[in-house]
């Protein structure tokens, strides 16, 4: 797999990159709608390797820029125009992409396992969602309001930011001193706590029935660009929200990368490698941490304003532990750490349960004529393929399919036991060659393990005075 | 006032045997974590395939013409040896490779191991056309027991289910405490949990004393399992996700790898989430409490959530664990 991906670095590819740009691209725009679902699929997915090529491949920058924006501001929306479906499709890929990214600097820079990570995800959805709907007519006990001023989508773009990472730091502070598999149960934990609250809360979040209709921006320009495009009314709504998205996306990638070469990064990084160490050097712990958690947040917030407006319904079941532990596989399954590998991880993961899986069904379905027995049907086993990635990842390659360099070297300079990655390093562990019953640590393991060092970590020592 | 007695009566009651059926499950958690440092996430599945393999034992049984009691024997005994080996076909294939890996990728490993599971029973009942699994029990657990007349005065009720869970937690809390504590085998699993490495020089095979406590644990689970079945009556693949944090926050409130701890724990987050269930009538009894009001029975997940993180904060080693500092 990855040697298909990385050629040897003398090779240069334009050509090759461009060329099979140009025969998907084709055969997206024209073949696109007569396929059968699980072509379609393929297609699809034959049609996005483009970008992770364009990424990968050696080849002239002008190529690898022209493929890239080519295939997502040209092809794609040409595509759409025939198939709402792709459109729909790319924009839930975007999102997770964006989720996946933020979860990545929680888990894959600071090496904190959070797996609730999807309550912040709630929080901007929630945000717009109740004001963007008739349900803030039924708060206000106004019944004909039925939404606010559509133009405060942008204001509560910022609002949903601030919203997710203050909710990030107050869930945070209390759960960060944890050590890191309890900081993972807690998370689950809180994440399960919000979900209860939006169904319960009836009053504000209409409970179990969720929200609906949820409205979002009118952008006119490209309102009038997507008329002249020939897009249906009803879809003028996801052409905005799919470049919105793109945007959104640029600048996530944009943080992620100068956070990931900052000194914060590199706090992040010293946190997850050793904590102990990290202290000493002076890396006020607490704060670092909180950092991460509430720059994680604050991208789950601004994608749940663009879920819920993409949606127009949303209810506390999008928002469960199982979403939490989808957006996880997906970090894994690209490599943590790594940007672009996260980034595929989303796209593969998200094209798995949303696309090929539901293709494949139908495929089924329309084998057996009687129909088909439910207990079959692949589009209900997601957790199993979820499952199936987060073992076999952790198993055989758990620095993920594309690593980050960094990452890679620490991994293969390692004692050479199996997985062990520094990804999620845990400070208590050193590992100890010595010999087969090694238990990864040197000095005394106590079976009533603390769940944290009170005395180290109340010693302020860390700078955090 | 007066239904107040009762009703505090009657969430003792459920709450002790709830607390009971808790406390067998974290046992699993527990020892898991004394041997591994490994929060068994998959713990949740084999608890539920003993669920599920008991319910499939009494429908089995239920045309056989059988002592209640004897059925019920046969349940048990089923669903331990099948979620024990599970336990342990599990640690073989999935924890055992990743020894020696930072702690974080075993729990993920483990989590991937919960979600296979829970779509694998799912596949394996619903081939059957079934979802939730609805016990059908011999009608005699079900009968009330005829109580002496001040205790029912009290308003508490007490079915022949409630009694057979409490005893056969107490009877695999016997054993358990005899194997751990009195025997060979159990010296050596407590000696591979204080130190490994230093138990191997010592001729203990690690790996070996590993794989049984899994299968001690599994099969813990599988009993838990049952009881779960006859406590609620209803089961399906994905019902273990909520217990399964429940028992955990048990284990973690007693101190996580001492076995007393886990049964105290399991009887006190029992009692807590009963007494959360009915708070909402104190606050519409006592006008200062009026407040209370707003919390329905709906919240009572919320109250062990928080209660875990309570106790993380203010006394990580729980009630009846060591405390330990880490050495670096």
């Amino acid at each position: 797999m990855t040697a298909a991906l990385r050629p040897s670095p003398r090779s240069d590819r334009t050509w090759l990159l461009v060329g099979y740009a140009a025969i998907t691209s084709f055969l997206m725009l024209v073949f696109e709608k007569n396929l059968p679902a699980v072509l379609q699929s393929g297609l699809l997915v034959l049609f996005l390797a483009n970008l992770l090529f364009a990424f990968q491949w050696r080849a002239a920058p002008w190529a690898r820029l022209v493929v890239a924006l080519g295939s997502l501001i040209v092809v794609l929306p040409l595509v759409g125009r025939q198939n709402t479906g792709i459109f729909d499709l790319a924009i839930q890929i975007s999102i997770f992409a964006a989720l996946a990214l933020g979860l990545n600097i929680v888990v894959g820079l600071a090496g904190l396992l959070d797996l609730g990570y999807v309550a912040f995800f709630a929080v901007g959805a929630y945000l717009w969602g109740i004001f963007a709907s008739p349900q803030i007519g039924r708060i206000l006990g106004n019944a004909g309001l039925s939404s606010v001023n559509p133009n405060l989508f942008w204001l509560f773009l910022i609002l949903a930011i601030a919203a997710a990472a203050i909710v990030g730091i107050v869930i945070g502070l209390p759960v960060l001193k944890l050590r890191g598999d309890y900081l993972a149960i807690v998370t689950l934990g809180l994440g399960e706590v919000i979900r209860v609250l939006a169904t319960n809360l009836t009053k504000y979040t209409n409970g179990s029935q969720g929200i609906t209709p949820i409205g979002s921006a009118p952008v006119p320009i490209l309102n009038s660009i997507a008329n002249s495009l020939g897009f249906a009314p009803e879809q003028f709504n996801l052409f905005f929200l799919y470049f919105l998205v793109l945007l959104i996306i640029l600048l996530v990638i944009i943080v992620n990368m100068r956070l990931d070469r900052s000194r914060i990064g590199r706090a992040w990084i010293a946190i997850r490698e050793d904590e102990v160490a990290a202290q000493a050097m002076g890396i006020p712990l607490v704060r670092t941490k909180l950092l991460a958690f509430a720059s994680g947040a604050s991208f789950a917030g601004i994608m749940g304003v663009v879920f819920a407006a993409k949606q127009q319904f949303i209810s506390p079941e999008s928002f469960n532990f199982f979403q939490s532990i989808g957006v996880l596989s997906m970090v894994i399954l690209g490599g943590m750490g790594s940007i672009p590998g996260v980034i595929l991880g989303a796209t593969v993961v998200t094209l798995l349960n949303l696309n090929l899986l539901p293709a494949l069904s139908e495929q089924i379905q329309g084998a057996f004529p009687g129909g088909l027995n439910a207990t079959l049907d692949p589009a209900q086993y997601q957790r199993l393929v979820f499952g199936i990635i987060l073992v076999l990842m952790m198993l055989f390659r758990p620095e993920g399919l594309l690593p980050n360099v960094r990452r890679k070297i620490e991994m293969h300079e390692g004692d050479g036991a199996v997985g062990a990655v520094d990804s999620l390093g845990d400070n208590a562990e050193r590992h100890a060659n010595d010999g087969a019953l090694t238990t990864g640590r040197n000095i005394g393991t106590d079976s009533r393990s603390p769940g944290l060092a009170t005395r180290e970590e109340n010693d302020r020592t860390g700078g955090e005075k | 006032m007066d239904i107040v007695g009762p009703l505090l009566v009657q969430v003792l009651v459920t709450g002790l045997t709830l607390g009971f059926v808790y406390a067998i499950i974290a046992l699993g958690y527990t020892m898991v974590y004394g041997v591994l440092q490994l929060i068994n996430f998959a713990h949740s599945e084999v608890f539920v395939t003993g669920a599920v393999v008991g319910f499939e034992a009494f429908r089995i049984l239920a045309p056989v013409a059988l002592n209640a009691y004897l059925k019920l024997l046969i349940a048990l005994f089923a669903a331990m040896l099948v979620a024990g080996v599970l336990n342990v076909v599990i640690e073989r294939l999935a924890y055992r490779p990743l020894r020696g890996a930072p702690r974080l990728v075993p729990l993920i490993t483990a989590i991937g191991v919960s979600l296979i599971l829970q779509d694998l029973l799912k596949f394996l009942e619903g081939t059957q056309g079934r979802f939730n699994l609805v016990y059908e029990l011999p009608t005699e657990f079900n009968s009330q027991l005829s109580l002496p007349a001040f205790v029912t005065s009290l308003g508490v009720r007490l079915s022949v289910k409630d009694i057979l869970i409490v005893v056969i937690a107490l009877l695999m809390l016997a054993f358990l405490n005899y194997l751990v504590n009195r025997t060979r085998v159990g010296r050596a699993i407590r000696a591979v949990a204080q130190d490994r490495t230093t138990a191997g020089l010592m001729g203990i095979d690690a790996n070996r004393m590993i794989a049984l406590t899994f299968l001690i644990g599994g099969a813990l689970g599988g009993v838990g399992g049952v009881m779960f079945g006859l406590q609620f009556g209803t089961v399906n693949a994905y019902s273990g996700i909520i217990p399964g944090i429940k028992a955990f926050t048990a284990a973690v409130l007693g101190g996580i790898g001492s076995i007393p701890g886990a049964v105290l724990g399991g009887l006190v987050l029992g009692l807590l989430e009963n007494f959360l269930g009915i708070i909402s009538i104190f606050g519409s009894l006592f006008q200062p409490l009026s407040f209370l009001q707003a919390i329905g029975a709906e919240y009572k997940d919320i109250g062990a959530f928080l209660a875990l993180i309570l106790i993380l904060m203010l006394k990580p080693q729980g009630l009846l664990g060591r405390g330990n500092t880490e050495k670096v």
